[in-house]
């Protein structure tokens, strides 16, 4: 098998059903491990009530979901499916499910959870809603569905942590998530993978941002995995429509990453920019990314830049398609090492060779401009330590 | 503080150092002149200990312990700092950060140090990123602030300078060196004065630093040796020496 050929899922291999979780009240009562797994995704429980929100999904359960501020509801999907007539507006509405195998799979096979979140129009939630989603058990086939609604005017930050506990090695996330970003509105999104060294991920996003909507999309990825296949899109469908990918990837040996985002200008004065910082210590990374512009005044910007310390593969695709005249549309895209000359002004200044590095590659991937929480952005950081520490570099 | 002995040294295949003899006391100040491509630069490298510049035979002895084969960081932490002069940018690595780094755990007041070399609105900037040759000197000598090291070691400090820079850029040198620069109403600075002297190796072709350091002593360096060392010359006299004659009369010198 080359390096660059994925690693394909055995969808028999994984039990879609009798993981049930008891709920989850008190949130204090999780184990002080659970905690502290959830903390490395950005879900501080601890902190919860510096949150608008959160949600838990353990397994095959919906386990805890709660909206503690005005003007975001935060609801289990079958909750929401329930509430509002099955959500004929957006339930698999952005997102085909003919589209491959897993979005097909995901239809057929008995729905587990996820979530759905809907601002109320013009409200600004300056908290983040935090929501993670979490195999605990071994070969556990995981089928979620999570719906956002931005109205119209408002504003709020999503984070997703995406994790297996201590142990699971092997399991499979499938998840369709669809967007939904109405006039004006805006939608911070940050997800977080943390999966078991087995595990295999099968994520299927698609959004849609009316007139002036802003769609701000964070992906930090550091652990090794198995295999993640993802490609986002996002419609920018209404004039002035915004969205701005920023992705974070480092893939040890033995990890499959193959992930990008398209987004698709179909309105005069959109603006696109993907930015991947990708490093691979061993593993394979296909850093893909496709802005199409279909509508003018219309700019997009694709950067993809990737460092291969010690070993590894990347691979950077990025396309670009203009389909009328006045597009503009650039890319940039660099595989290559760290800089020696960089190592040695900062050993001049009394760094050692990892201090160095580290900074160096802490400033490559600058996490620093997705604007997380504290917390994240520690738990990010230490992560960032080990990797230097490991001796990976 | 710092002797140099019988130091030869290579870039690729080529000798580049042909037996260099230096020694530097405490608190001293010395300047080295010399044409274009004459191994200035090389000797500062290294001191540092970079790697490229491969030392053949001789020997590099600081404060009594002979670093020759020193990693660079140990010889940055044993007192030994460097002013680049294109230093690479490093994306996302904020001038704060690198300043503070630069210190070592030592309690700094970065925007203070800042203040004083008129940097504090590039802090916030990525190091190096876009910097101009003025900007790039005043980032160098606020790391050495921080990094506060017993000898500077300082390639051309007026390159790329304009008249008012220099002047800000000439008095952190000094203060940096020994303290006795014109009043400061920061703190910082003051600071700064209270250290014990610091030694000095400046590389410069126009002797405009000299209106600012006390400089105690200087030499040419010749294709790969430094010339004119029979005696301590003052740099001054070097300097209208350089003006007058060239440097054509090292050669005759060398011989
Ligand atoms: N990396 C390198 N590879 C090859 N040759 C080099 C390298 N660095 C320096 N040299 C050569 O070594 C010699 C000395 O260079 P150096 O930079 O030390 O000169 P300098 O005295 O600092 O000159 P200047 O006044 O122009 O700055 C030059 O001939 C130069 O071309
Ligand atoms: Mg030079």
């Amino acid at each position: 098998m080359s390096e660059l050929s994925q690693p394909l899922v055995d969808l028999n291999s994984y039990a879609f059903s009798g993981r049930q979780s008891a709920e989850v009240d008190d949130l204090s009562t999780l184990s002080a491990e659970s905690k502290r797994e959830l903390r490395m995704v950005g879900v501080d429980v601890d902190a919860a009530s510096d949150r608008a929100g959160t949600f838990l999904q353990f397994d095959h359960s919906t386990v805890h979901c709660n909206s503690s501020r005005k003007g975001v509801e935060v609801l289990g999907i079958k909750q929401a499916l329930r509430k509002y007539d099955g959500l004929p507006e957006y339930f698999w509405k952005g997102m085909d499910p003919d589209k491959d195998d897993f979005t097909r799979t995901a239809k057929q096979e008995e729905l587990h959870g996820g979530y759905f979140i809907r601002t109320e129009k013009g409200a600004k939630v300056d908290e983040p809603v935090q929501t993670c989603l979490f195999i605990k058990g071994q070969n556990v086939g995981q089928n979620i569905h999570n719906i956002v609604v931005v109205e119209e005017d408002s504003e709020v930050h999503i984070i997703t942590g995406c994790a297996t506990s201590h142990g699971v090695t092997s399991a499979l996330h499938l998840g369709i998530s669809e967007f939904y970003i109405k006039k004006g509105g805006k939608l911070t999104f940050t997800m977080v993978h943390n999966w078991g060294e087995e595990v295999m991920v099968r994520p299927r996003t698609v959004g849609v941002v009316e007139e002036g909507g802003v769609l701000q999309n964070n992906y930090v990825l550091l652990k090794k995995v198995k295999s993640v296949q993802s490609y986002p899109t996002i419609y920018l469908n209404g004039p002035g429509a915004v969205a701005r990918f920023n992705s974070v990837i480092v893939t040890p040996a033995g990890s499959h990453v193959d992930t990008g985002n398209r987004i698709v200008m179909n309105a005069p004065n959109t603006r696109g920019e993907i930015v991947s910082r990708t490093i691979t210590t061993g593993g394979t990374i296909v850093a893909r990314g496709e802005i199409i512009g279909d509508a003018v005044p219309a700019r997009g910007h694709l950067e993809c830049k990737g460092l291969i310390l010690g070993g590894g593969v990347i691979h950077a695709i990025p396309e670009l398609q203009g389909r009328k005249p006045g597009v503009e549309l650039s890319h940039e895209a660099a595989v290559g090492k760290i800089a020696q000359e960089e190592i040695e002004y900062l050993m001049a200044r009394g760094l050692d060779e990892d201090e160095a590095t580290s900074t160096i590659v802490r400033g490559f991937l600058n996490v620093e401009i997705m604007g997380l929480p504290q917390e994240l952005r520690d738990s990010i950081d230490q992560t960032i330590a080990e990797l230097n520490a490991g001796n990976a570099m | 503080m710092l002797q140099i002995e019988n130091l030869h040294v290579t870039i690729g295949d080529r000798e580049v150092l042909k037996g260099i003899h230096l020694n530097i006391e405490e608190g001293e100040t010395f300047i080295l002149f010399g044409p274009n491509g004459s191994g200035k630069t090389t000797l500062l490298m290294t001191i540092m200990g970079f790697a490229g510049y491969t030392v053949t035979s001789g020997r590099i002895i600081f404060k009594g312990v002979d670093i020759t084969a020193m990693p660079t960081y140990e010889r940055a932490r044993l007192g030994i700092g460097m002013s680049f002069q294109r230093p690479p940018t490093i994306h996302g690595l904020k001038t704060r950060h690198l300043v503070s780094m630069c210190a070592r755990g030592r309690e700094v007041d970065v925007d203070c140090m800042a203040k004083g070399v008129n940097f504090d609105a590039f802090l916030d900037r990525d190091i190096n990123a876009g910097f101009s040759g003025g900007e790039i000197k005043r980032s160098e000598l606020l790391q050495l602030m921080a990094q506060n090291p017993n000898l500077i070691l300082f390639d051309e400090p007026e390159s790329g300078v304009d008249l008012e820079n220099m002047a800000l850029i000439g008095t952190t040198a000094r203060a940096l060196l020994d303290g006795a620069t014109n009043p400061s109403p920061d703190a910082c600075m003051r600071d700064l004065r209270r250290r014990r002297k610091t030694s000095g190796l400046i590389i410069t072709h126009t002797g405009h630093i000299l209106d600012y350091v006390n400089a105690d002593r200087g030499q040419v360096m010749y294709n790969g040796v430094l010339c004119c060392d029979t005696r301590p010359i003052r740099p001054r006299d070097i300097l209208d020496h350089i003006s007058k004659f060239g440097y054509k009369e090292c050669i005759r010198c060398l011989n």
